[in-house]
């Protein structure tokens, strides 16, 4: 009895998951695999169209009463690459009509026109011609037959599924992409904007922690940033930073704090000196970080918040009655207690930050410096037109994910559990 | 010591009010107020000699009429030695100073003298300028966002910094940047298509997500752990791993340009962080209701429908609010899988805006309002279920 309990159990246990299982392995897990082959393809954006044969049908008459008609077939490969294999072709007229001239390679059947076209190369091109008359003698309807299409079929191999594949990608990655580069500006992004996001995600979360009137919109509007759409904010940071017309650089200029505008998103290096010692700041790519900083200290602040509001008020009454100092009580009572939730908050965003497309992309394309691994994919894939060189970075991407993931499974993965 | 304490006490607080009112005086310039100098060293030497004597004074006289007297004296000295100013600027100055002299009423002479009393004071500053300067920072893109779209081109071309808003101009004047991308740019299209991509999200990710946290939060079944961990590790895999293969293969499936494409990859996409919170509360809803149910006669369908759907509707909310978020803020499957002006989703039509050098920036900015405004209005009215998805969502970003 209650072993056909369980297996009942598990029966709906499995139709319950099974959608859901299955649509995330389609969308999800699928996709991550696929990079793996189409990485080790050279493959571009141009040729994951299958090839298929087409025809383009023009009709034309050639005597008087439109009793006889030529029919031009413009015929053609749609790849520029690819052979298509055994091209058939069908045509349907109306009772009646029966080919004056017919191809060789064609045959006439019940009000069909058959042909075999055999081969096509890639690029392939013919002006293929028929006469028909009708019968009768009467005049044939030309929008009748030009509103018969022709069907053509043929084989062709998806350039997907095909098995040659090659190294050529990884090389390309690692030699030809400025690749050390590349990943000191994904490592800078990433590194920055999580530590900054968590400094200031502290520093509101303490300034929320305490009373005064209004605390609770204030926690709303903290959340603005992470809350609205990234295409808005992205834009109106443009607009803000903007070097000709851009509110800040205008107020700056109007109360002569610099001379000439700062291109914040469009220059590559600033040179700075302080105490004397000249250095060069990547510029741009300050400013996309502290984009990312503002749009993401909320998530900080929130989880930091929530942490702050659990610690026992009695901690803090019993450092008072001792004398200790606002310092003190910070270092030794709030930080304790909020290290664990700011390691975890420090991984999950170091993963995602390092995931970052969007904010990247919408503020400078990658350009002055600002290109790290996700926008290489996409300008890989999509602006060059390379994907299987975009799999492959996608591939880097996945492998260096695995690796911080096993490393935050071995740190911090059981302290996961406890918050 | 008492001299250390005093002058740490000056410096700091004179040193925040002269940043407030640079705020102040930066916002009344982007009114169209001409001021061309912040004034930050006069602003400072006067704001020391204020705090000197209402230290000095302390608790004397009461409090309210200090504070009173003591704004009016700095406002009118403030007045003399600024740039010339309207009324209503010095107004707000008199009130920055006693709203800023009315926080500091524990401070006087003796208080100067207590334990840490120098760190004391920089904490105190830091919370009361930190607030100012968080919501500063946060509020002005949005504010900018919103007032450029009631803007004109050539006005924003002869004064860059004058956003203030005419309003002897006639609505359809001040609101025709809202017309303008209505009208010309389609915008009421994008608004459905989001809104229905977004909704149908929800609806969707829902319909396969009840079912699969249920199982996973009560049932026994072969596979179970490994299928709990694999949500949080599937959903750490960002978007741009998953964009080449998806988008050859719904090319070759003609699912590009389609808005049935965009739902299954969003819901595919939030499905492991709506499993993930669903399975937490259902965990959380003590078994003896259902054992009940199951004495009832009540298939597992009857149990999910009757008794974990209704018990769990705040957590099913927060999760829908959440979805919804996400879809309709997404932008890079968007970009990727939609490049006809037909099938755009609002983000996508934003960006495709201003792909045109030549599109004013009203316009923009109109589009980029009505994108943020109803995830804004939702986020305000729904805090409490939203704050609740975002901190048990808490990975996404």
């Amino acid at each position: 009895m209650s072993e056909s309990l369980s297996k009942l159990e598990k029966r709906t246990a499995y139709t319950l998951v099974l959608p859901a299982v299955l649509l995330v392995f389609a969308i999800v897990l699928f996709p991550i695999f696929a990079n793996i082959w189409i990485s080790f393809k050279d493959i571009e954006l141009k040729d994951i169209r299958i090839p298929e044969p087409r025809a383009k049908k023009i009709v034309k008459s050639i005597s008087e009463n439109q009793s006889e008609l030529k029919i031009i077939y413009k015929l053609r490969n749609s790849s520029l690459i690819q052979e298509i294999k055994n091209v058939k072709f069908q045509d349907k007229f109306p009772r009646d009509i029966s080919p004056v001239y017919l191809d060789a390679r064609c045959n006439f059947k019940s009000k069909k026109v058959v042909c075999n076209f055999g081969n096509w190369q890639a690029k392939y091109k013919e002006n293929f011609e028929i006469i028909i008359k009708n019968n009768n003698g009467e005049t044939i309807d030309k929008e009748i037959i030009k509103s018969q299409k022709p069907i053509l079929d043929g084989k062709a191999d998806n350039p997907l599924l095909t098995t040659n594949f090659t190294l050529e990608n990884f090389k390309k990655v690692f030699y030809e992409n400025n690749f050390v580069e590349l990943l000191l500006t994904t490592f800078y992004f990433t590194f920055f904007g999580t530590v900054g996001a968590i400094v200031f995600g502290i520093l509101a979360a303490q300034l929320v922690n305490q009373n005064f009137q209004g605390r609770t919109y204030m926690r709303g509007i903290l959340l603005f940033p992470y809350v609205g759409p990234v295409v808005a904010l992205a834009y109106t940071w443009t607009l803000l930073l903007d070097p000709n017309s851009g509110t800040l650089n205008a107020l700056l200029v109007n109360f002569n704090i610099i001379e000439t505008p700062i291109n914040l998103l469009g220059q590559k290096y600033i040179t700075m000196s302080i105490l004397g010692i000249e250095f060069k700041l990547r510029l741009a790519l300050t400013t996309v970080i502290f984009f990312e900083i503002w749009r993401y200290f909320p998530l900080a602040f929130l989880f930091i918040l929530a942490r702050l509001q659990a610690i026992p008020q009695s901690l803090y009454e019993a450092a008072d009655v001792d004398g200790a100092s606002p310092i003190q009580k910070f270092t030794h009572i709030t930080l304790p207690q909020i290290t664990a939730i700011i390691s975890i908050l420090f991984m999950i965003r170091f993963i995602w930050n390092f995931n970052k497309f969007e904010d990247i992309f919408l503020l400078t394309g990658g350009a002055s410096g600002t290109r790290t691994l996700p926008i290489n994919v996409y300008q890989q894939g999509f602006a060059v037109s390379d994907i299987g060189m975009g799999s492959a970075v996608s591939i880097v991407i996945v492998m260096l994910l695995l690796s911080f993931m096993i490393i935050y499974f071995r740190l911090i993965g059981k302290r996961a559990n406890e918050v | 010591m008492k001299f250390k304490s005093l002058s740490i006490f000056l410096i700091i607080s004179s040193f925040f009010l002269t940043c407030i009112l640079s705020i102040w005086k930066i916002m009344a310039t982007l009114q169209g107020l001409s001021f061309t100098n912040l004034n930050v060293t006069t602003v400072f030497i006067i704001g020391i000699l204020l705090f000197l004597i209402f230290v000095l004074i302390g608790n004397k006289v009461n409090h309210l009429i200090k504070i009173f007297l003591l704004s009016f004296l700095f406002s009118i000295l403030y007045f003399y030695l600024n740039e010339i100013s309207p009324f209503w600027y010095i107004i707000g100055v008199f009130l920055i100073t006693l709203f800023f002299t009315n926080k500091l009423k524990k401070y006087s002479m003796q208080s100067l003298k207590e334990d840490f009393i120098s760190e004391k004071i920089i904490f105190d500053f830091i919370t009361l300028f930190g607030i100012v300067f968080f919501a500063f920072v946060i509020l002005f893109p949005f504010y900018i966002m919103f007032v450029t779209s009631f803007k004109t081109q050539i006005a924003l071309l002869v004064n860059p910094l004058d956003f203030s808003l005419d309003f002897t101009r006639s609505l359809t004047e001040l609101f025709k940047s809202y017309f303008v991308i209505f009208e010309t740019y389609n915008f009421g299209r994008y608004i459905l298509i989001s809104s229905a991509v977004s909704i149908g999200t929800v609806i969707v990710t829902l319909l396969f997500a009840i079912p699969a946290a249920y199982a996973v939060a009560r049932l026994n079944f072969f596979g179970k752990n490994f299928l709990s961990t694999s949500i949080l590790i599937i959903y750490m895999f960002p978007a741009i791993v998953l964009v080449i293969p998806l988008y050859t293969v719904f090319s070759q499936l003609g699912l590009r340009n389609s808005i049935f494409g965009l739902l299954i990859v969003y819901t595919a996409t939030t499905l492991p962080v709506a499993i993930y919170m669903l399975q937490g509360y259902f965990k959380s809803i003590p078994r003896e209701i259902e054992d009940a149910g199951i004495m009832d006669g009540q298939n597992w369908f009857g149990i999910i429908f009757k008794i974990i759907i209704p018990l769990s509707l705040p957590a099913i909310a927060s999760v829908a609010l959440y979805v919804f978020m996400i879809a309709w803020n997404e932008f890079l499957f968007s970009l990727m899988f939609l490049d006809s002006p037909k099938s755009f989703t609002l983000s996508r039509a934003i960006q495709y805006l201003s792909g045109d050098a030549e599109t004013p920036r009203q316009y923009l900015m109109a589009g980029s309002v009505i994108v943020t405004v109803p995830v804004l209005l939702i986020f305000i009215y729904f805090e409490k279920y939203l704050v609740s998805g975002l901190t048990s969502g808490s990975v996404k970003g």
